[in-house]
Protein backbone atom coordinates (compact mmCIF):
# COMPACT_ATOMS: atom_id res chain seq x y z
CA UNK A 1 0.00 0.00 0.00
CA UNK A 2 1.17 3.48 -0.79
CA UNK A 3 -0.14 6.80 0.50
CA UNK A 4 -0.18 9.49 -2.17
CA UNK A 5 -1.50 12.90 -1.08
CA UNK A 6 -3.85 11.27 1.40
CA UNK A 7 -5.03 8.59 -1.01
CA UNK A 8 -4.08 4.99 -0.29
CA UNK A 9 -3.07 3.19 -3.45
CA UNK A 10 -2.44 -0.54 -3.84
CA UNK A 11 0.38 -0.09 -6.37
CA UNK A 12 3.38 2.15 -6.89
CA UNK A 13 2.93 1.97 -10.64
CA UNK A 14 1.08 4.74 -12.48
CA UNK A 15 0.24 3.94 -16.09
CA UNK A 16 -0.38 6.02 -19.20
CA UNK A 17 -3.26 5.19 -21.53
CA UNK A 18 -1.79 6.19 -24.92
CA UNK A 19 -0.44 4.16 -27.85
CA UNK A 20 -2.04 0.79 -27.06
CA UNK A 21 -2.96 -1.42 -30.03
CA UNK A 22 -6.65 -1.37 -28.99
CA UNK A 23 -8.93 -0.20 -26.18
CA UNK A 24 -9.35 -3.82 -25.05
CA UNK A 25 -5.60 -4.27 -24.71
CA UNK A 26 -5.39 -0.99 -22.80
CA UNK A 27 -8.02 -2.25 -20.35
CA UNK A 28 -6.30 -5.64 -19.95
CA UNK A 29 -2.91 -3.96 -19.44
CA UNK A 30 -4.29 -1.68 -16.74
CA UNK A 31 -5.74 -4.66 -14.87
CA UNK A 32 -2.61 -6.79 -15.33
CA UNK A 33 -0.33 -4.03 -14.04
CA UNK A 34 -2.21 -3.69 -10.77
CA UNK A 35 -2.11 0.11 -11.13
CA UNK A 36 -4.70 2.28 -9.44
CA UNK A 37 -3.88 5.52 -11.28
CA UNK A 38 -3.91 6.16 -15.02
CA UNK A 39 -3.03 9.29 -16.92
CA UNK A 40 -5.35 10.79 -19.52
CA UNK A 41 -5.41 13.90 -21.66
CA UNK A 42 -7.72 16.25 -23.56
CA UNK A 43 -7.92 16.90 -27.29
CA UNK A 44 -10.05 18.80 -29.73
CA UNK A 45 -13.37 17.05 -30.28
CA UNK A 46 -14.80 16.98 -33.80
CA UNK A 47 -18.25 18.47 -34.30
CA UNK A 48 -20.77 15.72 -33.58
CA UNK A 49 -17.91 13.45 -32.55
CA UNK A 50 -18.16 10.80 -29.87
CA UNK A 51 -14.50 9.70 -29.62
CA UNK A 52 -14.04 11.40 -26.28
CA UNK A 53 -17.16 9.87 -24.83
CA UNK A 54 -16.12 6.34 -25.84
CA UNK A 55 -12.68 6.71 -24.32
CA UNK A 56 -14.03 8.33 -21.17
CA UNK A 57 -16.56 5.55 -20.57
CA UNK A 58 -13.81 2.94 -21.04
CA UNK A 59 -11.60 4.69 -18.48
CA UNK A 60 -14.44 5.02 -15.99
CA UNK A 61 -15.16 1.29 -16.32
CA UNK A 62 -11.61 0.46 -15.17
CA UNK A 63 -12.28 1.63 -11.62
CA UNK A 64 -8.99 3.50 -11.30
CA UNK A 65 -8.10 7.01 -10.27
CA UNK A 66 -7.52 9.59 -13.02
CA UNK A 67 -4.46 11.79 -13.36
CA UNK A 68 -5.09 14.17 -16.28
CA UNK A 69 -2.08 15.71 -17.97
CA UNK A 70 -1.34 18.93 -19.84
CA UNK A 71 0.67 17.17 -22.55
CA UNK A 72 1.57 19.30 -25.54
CA UNK A 73 1.37 22.60 -23.68
CA UNK A 74 4.29 24.92 -24.36
CA UNK A 75 3.23 27.98 -22.40
CA UNK A 76 2.07 28.72 -18.88
CA UNK A 77 -1.28 29.99 -20.13
CA UNK A 78 -1.92 26.89 -22.24
CA UNK A 79 -1.02 24.60 -19.36
CA UNK A 80 -3.14 26.47 -16.82
CA UNK A 81 -6.23 26.59 -19.03
CA UNK A 82 -5.83 22.93 -20.02
CA UNK A 83 -5.55 21.98 -16.34
CA UNK A 84 -8.72 23.91 -15.56
CA UNK A 85 -10.55 22.25 -18.46
CA UNK A 86 -9.32 18.83 -17.30
CA UNK A 87 -10.60 19.47 -13.78
CA UNK A 88 -14.03 20.21 -15.16
CA UNK A 89 -14.19 17.15 -17.42
CA UNK A 90 -12.52 14.56 -15.20
CA UNK A 91 -13.77 15.83 -11.85
CA UNK A 92 -10.37 15.71 -10.12
CA UNK A 93 -8.03 18.39 -8.88
CA UNK A 94 -5.01 16.16 -9.58
CA UNK A 95 -3.03 17.36 -12.58
CA UNK A 96 0.15 16.07 -14.16
CA UNK A 97 1.61 19.40 -15.18
CA UNK A 98 3.69 19.44 -18.34
CA UNK A 99 5.09 22.66 -19.75
CA UNK A 100 7.26 21.55 -22.63
CA UNK A 101 10.29 23.66 -23.45
CA UNK A 102 11.67 21.91 -26.51
CA UNK A 103 9.92 20.10 -29.36
CA UNK A 104 12.72 17.60 -29.96
CA UNK A 105 13.79 16.63 -26.45
CA UNK A 106 10.38 17.21 -24.81
CA UNK A 107 12.38 18.66 -21.95
CA UNK A 108 10.24 20.55 -19.45
CA UNK A 109 10.40 24.35 -19.44
CA UNK A 110 11.19 24.46 -15.76
CA UNK A 111 10.71 28.23 -15.50
CA UNK A 112 7.21 28.02 -16.94
CA UNK A 113 6.60 24.91 -14.87
CA UNK A 114 7.27 26.73 -11.60
CA UNK A 115 5.05 29.65 -12.63
CA UNK A 116 2.19 27.40 -13.75
CA UNK A 117 2.54 25.31 -10.57
CA UNK A 118 2.14 28.41 -8.41
CA UNK A 119 -0.99 29.50 -10.27
CA UNK A 120 -2.57 26.05 -10.14
CA UNK A 121 -1.69 25.33 -6.50
CA UNK A 122 -3.27 28.64 -5.51
CA UNK A 123 -6.32 27.57 -7.52
CA UNK A 124 -6.69 24.42 -5.42
CA UNK A 125 -5.00 21.88 -7.69
CA UNK A 126 -2.79 19.02 -6.52
CA UNK A 127 0.02 19.56 -8.99
CA UNK A 128 2.21 16.65 -10.13
CA UNK A 129 4.96 18.52 -12.01
CA UNK A 130 6.85 16.72 -14.77
CA UNK A 131 10.31 18.09 -14.08
CA UNK A 132 14.00 17.36 -14.41
CA UNK A 133 16.28 16.05 -11.66
CA UNK A 134 17.50 19.60 -10.89
CA UNK A 135 17.42 20.18 -7.14
CA UNK A 136 16.95 23.95 -7.26
CA UNK A 137 14.00 23.62 -9.59
CA UNK A 138 12.61 20.98 -7.24
CA UNK A 139 12.88 23.41 -4.32
CA UNK A 140 11.10 26.12 -6.33
CA UNK A 141 8.31 23.70 -7.19
CA UNK A 142 7.84 22.84 -3.52
CA UNK A 143 7.83 26.56 -2.65
CA UNK A 144 5.16 27.03 -5.33
CA UNK A 145 2.95 24.59 -3.45
CA UNK A 146 3.65 21.21 -5.06
CA UNK A 147 3.43 18.29 -2.61
CA UNK A 148 4.86 15.72 -5.01
CA UNK A 149 7.58 15.83 -7.67
CA UNK A 150 7.87 13.83 -10.87
CA UNK A 151 11.42 13.95 -12.22
CA UNK A 152 12.30 12.35 -15.53
CA UNK A 153 15.05 9.74 -15.59
CA UNK A 154 15.54 10.07 -19.36
CA UNK A 155 13.65 11.78 -22.22
CA UNK A 156 9.98 10.87 -22.73
CA UNK A 157 9.56 7.67 -24.73
CA UNK A 158 13.33 7.06 -24.95
CA UNK A 159 13.32 3.79 -22.95
CA UNK A 160 16.85 4.64 -21.81
CA UNK A 161 16.17 4.06 -18.14
CA UNK A 162 17.92 6.05 -15.39
CA UNK A 163 20.78 7.86 -17.14
CA UNK A 164 21.92 9.84 -14.10
CA UNK A 165 21.80 7.70 -10.99
CA UNK A 166 23.81 10.24 -9.02
CA UNK A 167 21.21 12.95 -9.63
CA UNK A 168 18.38 10.62 -8.67
CA UNK A 169 20.17 9.60 -5.47
CA UNK A 170 20.75 13.26 -4.60
CA UNK A 171 17.13 14.07 -5.19
CA UNK A 172 15.97 11.27 -2.89
CA UNK A 173 18.44 12.38 -0.23
CA UNK A 174 17.53 16.09 -0.48
CA UNK A 175 13.80 15.52 -0.26
CA UNK A 176 13.34 12.55 2.07
CA UNK A 177 9.73 13.41 2.91
CA UNK A 178 8.43 14.44 -0.51
CA UNK A 179 6.72 11.80 -2.64
CA UNK A 180 8.97 11.34 -5.69
CA UNK A 181 7.64 9.64 -8.79
CA UNK A 182 9.98 8.89 -11.67
CA UNK A 183 8.10 9.94 -14.79
CA UNK A 184 9.43 9.41 -18.29
CA UNK A 185 12.30 7.46 -19.78
CA UNK A 186 11.74 4.01 -18.27
CA UNK A 187 12.09 1.23 -20.81
CA UNK A 188 12.28 -2.03 -18.89
CA UNK A 189 10.96 -3.49 -15.67
CA UNK A 190 14.53 -3.57 -14.34
CA UNK A 191 14.69 0.23 -14.80
CA UNK A 192 11.56 0.61 -12.68
CA UNK A 193 12.94 -1.76 -10.04
CA UNK A 194 16.20 0.19 -9.98
CA UNK A 195 14.64 3.56 -9.20
CA UNK A 196 12.25 2.06 -6.66
CA UNK A 197 15.25 0.38 -4.99
CA UNK A 198 16.77 3.86 -4.72
CA UNK A 199 13.79 4.85 -2.61
CA UNK A 200 11.61 6.59 -5.19
CA UNK A 201 8.01 6.27 -4.18
CA UNK A 202 6.51 5.30 -7.51
CA UNK A 203 6.98 5.29 -11.27
CA UNK A 204 4.82 6.59 -14.09
CA UNK A 205 5.26 5.04 -17.52
CA UNK A 206 3.39 4.54 -20.74
CA UNK A 207 5.38 3.77 -23.90
CA UNK A 208 7.37 0.88 -22.42
CA UNK A 209 4.13 -1.01 -21.83
CA UNK A 210 1.96 0.23 -24.68
CA UNK A 211 4.55 -0.38 -27.40
CA UNK A 212 5.78 -3.74 -26.11
CA UNK A 213 5.08 -6.75 -28.30
CA UNK A 214 2.72 -7.95 -25.56
CA UNK A 215 1.51 -4.91 -23.60
CA UNK A 216 -0.48 -6.99 -21.12
CA UNK A 217 2.51 -9.19 -20.28
CA UNK A 218 4.76 -6.15 -19.99
CA UNK A 219 2.26 -4.38 -17.75
CA UNK A 220 2.28 -7.38 -15.44
CA UNK A 221 6.09 -7.47 -15.51
CA UNK A 222 6.34 -3.80 -14.54
CA UNK A 223 3.87 -4.34 -11.71
CA UNK A 224 6.01 -7.15 -10.32
CA UNK A 225 9.23 -5.18 -10.78
CA UNK A 226 7.88 -2.26 -8.81
CA UNK A 227 6.76 -4.59 -6.02
CA UNK A 228 10.14 -6.32 -5.96
CA UNK A 229 12.01 -3.01 -5.95
CA UNK A 230 9.99 -1.68 -3.03
CA UNK A 231 10.38 -4.84 -0.98
CA UNK A 232 14.12 -4.75 -1.64
CA UNK A 233 14.33 -1.09 -0.58
CA UNK A 234 12.48 -1.86 2.64
CA UNK A 235 14.61 -4.95 3.33
CA UNK A 236 18.01 -3.26 3.39
CA UNK A 237 20.27 -4.10 0.47
CA UNK A 238 23.97 -4.85 0.74
CA UNK A 239 26.40 -2.19 -0.36
CA UNK A 240 28.66 -3.31 -3.21
CA UNK A 241 32.21 -4.35 -2.21
CA UNK A 242 35.40 -4.58 -4.22
CA UNK A 243 36.58 -7.82 -2.59
CA UNK A 244 35.19 -11.31 -2.51
CA UNK A 245 33.49 -12.42 0.68
CA UNK A 246 32.76 -16.15 0.97
CA UNK A 247 29.12 -16.96 1.49
CA UNK A 248 29.83 -20.44 2.86
CA UNK A 249 31.25 -20.41 6.41
CA UNK A 250 34.99 -21.15 6.41
CA UNK A 251 35.03 -22.38 10.03
CA UNK A 252 35.19 -26.14 10.45
CA UNK A 253 36.24 -26.98 6.91
CA UNK A 254 37.87 -30.40 6.33
CA UNK A 255 41.62 -30.53 5.77
CA UNK A 256 42.77 -33.20 3.33
CA UNK A 257 46.47 -32.55 3.06
CA UNK B 1 -20.40 36.25 -36.71
CA UNK B 2 -16.94 34.94 -37.59
CA UNK B 3 -15.55 32.51 -35.05
CA UNK B 4 -12.63 30.12 -34.94
CA UNK B 5 -13.65 26.77 -33.48
CA UNK B 6 -10.89 24.25 -32.78
CA UNK B 7 -8.70 26.06 -35.28
CA UNK B 8 -11.27 26.19 -38.08
CA UNK B 9 -13.06 29.31 -39.31
CA UNK B 10 -16.85 29.35 -38.98
CA UNK B 11 -19.58 31.85 -39.86
CA UNK B 12 -22.27 31.23 -37.29
CA UNK B 13 -25.40 33.01 -36.09
CA UNK B 14 -25.07 31.74 -32.49
CA UNK B 15 -24.67 34.46 -29.86
CA UNK B 16 -23.91 32.33 -26.79
CA UNK B 17 -21.49 29.46 -26.28
CA UNK B 18 -24.38 27.08 -25.62
CA UNK B 19 -25.99 28.02 -28.93
CA UNK B 20 -22.68 27.53 -30.72
CA UNK B 21 -22.30 24.01 -29.32
CA UNK B 22 -25.84 23.14 -30.41
CA UNK B 23 -25.35 24.65 -33.87
CA UNK B 24 -22.22 22.57 -34.44
CA UNK B 25 -23.81 19.38 -33.04
CA UNK B 26 -21.70 19.17 -29.91
CA UNK B 27 -23.34 17.54 -26.93
CA UNK B 28 -22.33 15.67 -23.81
CA UNK B 29 -21.06 16.40 -20.31
CA UNK B 30 -17.55 15.20 -21.19
CA UNK B 31 -16.74 18.37 -23.13
CA UNK B 32 -14.71 21.31 -21.84
CA UNK B 33 -14.78 24.74 -23.43
CA UNK B 34 -12.46 27.73 -23.56
CA UNK B 35 -12.89 31.08 -25.27
CA UNK B 36 -9.82 33.12 -26.16
CA UNK B 37 -7.67 30.79 -24.01
CA UNK B 38 -9.80 31.10 -20.87
CA UNK B 39 -11.94 28.29 -19.47
CA UNK B 40 -15.69 28.82 -19.71
CA UNK B 41 -17.41 26.59 -17.15
CA UNK B 42 -20.23 24.34 -18.26
CA UNK B 43 -22.63 26.27 -16.05
CA UNK B 44 -21.67 29.58 -17.72
CA UNK B 45 -22.08 28.56 -21.36
CA UNK B 46 -25.71 29.63 -21.65
CA UNK B 47 -24.96 33.18 -20.56
CA UNK B 48 -21.55 33.52 -22.23
CA UNK B 49 -21.90 36.05 -25.06
CA UNK B 50 -19.66 35.43 -28.05
CA UNK B 51 -17.98 38.23 -29.98
CA UNK B 52 -16.81 38.44 -33.55
CA UNK B 53 -13.35 36.92 -33.88
CA UNK B 54 -13.53 34.78 -30.75
CA UNK B 55 -11.37 31.66 -30.66
CA UNK B 56 -13.19 28.70 -29.13
CA UNK B 57 -11.64 25.43 -28.04
CA UNK B 58 -13.86 22.39 -27.44
CA UNK B 59 -11.96 19.50 -25.88
CA UNK B 60 -12.83 15.99 -24.79
CA UNK B 61 -11.02 13.10 -23.07
CA UNK B 62 -8.29 11.29 -24.95
CA UNK B 63 -5.46 8.86 -24.28
CA UNK B 64 -2.48 10.37 -22.50
CA UNK B 65 0.83 9.45 -20.94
Amino acid sequence: MFDLLGTTLPSRLLLGTAQYPSPAILADAVHASGTAVVTVSLRREMAGGKAGEKFWSLIRSLGVRILPNTAGCHSVKEAVTTAQMAREVFGTSWIKLEVIGNHDTLQPDVFGLVEASRILCEDGFSVFPYTTDDLVVAERLLEAGCKVLMPWCAPIGSALGPVNMTALRSMRAFFPDVPLIVDAGLGRPSHAATVIELGFDAVLLNTAVARAADPVGMARAFGKAVEAGREAFCSGMLEPRDVAVPSTPTFGGAVFS
Amino acid sequence: MKLTVNGEAHEIAATTLDELLAALDYEGDWLATAVNSDLVHKSKRAEFQLSDGDRIEILSPMQGG
